[in-house]
């Protein structure tokens, strides 16, 4: 799993590639927060284009990620999610805290 | 229950493990010819069971997490995960949606998903001792061109 993340202080643009679990979700989690307590952006987004797989661990990251935006004023968008990882943040109930958009495949 | 076929893997409990545990199960359930969201319905829960192993019952130490995946003939996959770790000791309160001992970062929902995902999870428990959660999931035979 790798984050590479765009920003400024209006928008800060993290891109997620490969599988989303515990085992890498502390690392990509400290590397989103760096970046957002630098730049404080008002949009954060997460973007899932190149994720193949995501569990309960990227709910926790999702959760934690908006709570962070949310205190600093800002708004989080999730974007291009997958089937598997969209039916994974619907059962979290994930849709009333964050704008999330599937994939156009 | 007529049995078809069984494999059984022995993992450490290093999070490093989880995508193999995964992709294994996966791999080995691919011979019933599942469709794509049956497949990731099993990864998502075999992740979520194996993680628990890790964060919960081997919290802090290391163990190894036995795995066992039967198929039988008509089509019902059967995941067994057991450890040997501290055990649970609320099965009922652990299976509550949002409870957590994991912290901030844990969503708490790692059996909402394993219930959600499979036709029937269940859990046993013993304080000291381990856990062995079974999930049970029915891939739908599709029609077939000759």
């Amino acid at each position: 799993m790798a984050v590479n993340i765009e920003g400024s202080n209006e928008i800060l643009i993290a891109y997620l590639t490969g599988e989303l679990d515990h085992h890498c979700a502390g690392e990509i989690r400290k590397r989103i927060d760096s970046a957002v307590n630098e730049y404080k952006p008002s949009l954060l987004v997460l973007d899932f284009s190149d994720v193949s797989f995501m569990d309960s661990s990227g709910i926790g990251l999702v959760m934690g990620r908006y709570k962070l935006i949310h205190s600093l004023g800002g708004t989080l968008h999730v974007v291009n999610v997958s089937e598997q990882a969209h039916k994974v943040m619907c059962l979290a109930g994930l849709e009333n805290l964050a704008t999330i958009s599937k994939s156009e495949v | 229950m007529e049995k078809s076929n069984e494999m059984k893997l022995t993992i450490e409990s290093r999070s490093s493990n989880e995508g193999f545990a995964r992709v294994a199960v996966a791999a080995f359930v691919a011979q019933l010819d599942p469709t794509i969201e049956e497949i990731n319905d099993i990864r998502t829960c075999v992740s979520e069971a194996v993680t628990n192993c890790i964060v919960h019952a081997y919290k802090e130490t290391l163990g190894k997490i036995y795995i066992t995946v039967t198929l039988s003939d008509s089509s019902l996959v059967t995941v067994k995960i057991r450890d040997k770790g501290c055990g649970i000791e609320d099965v009922k309160q652990a299976m509550e949606p949002l409870f957590t001992t994991g912290g901030s970062e844990r969503a708490g929902l790692g059996f909402a998903v394993m219930e959600s995902f499979s036709d029937k999870i269940s859990v046993r428990s013993k304080l000291g001792q381990g856990t062995t959660v079974t999930i049970r999931k029915k891939i739908q035979q599709r029609v077939r061109y000759a």
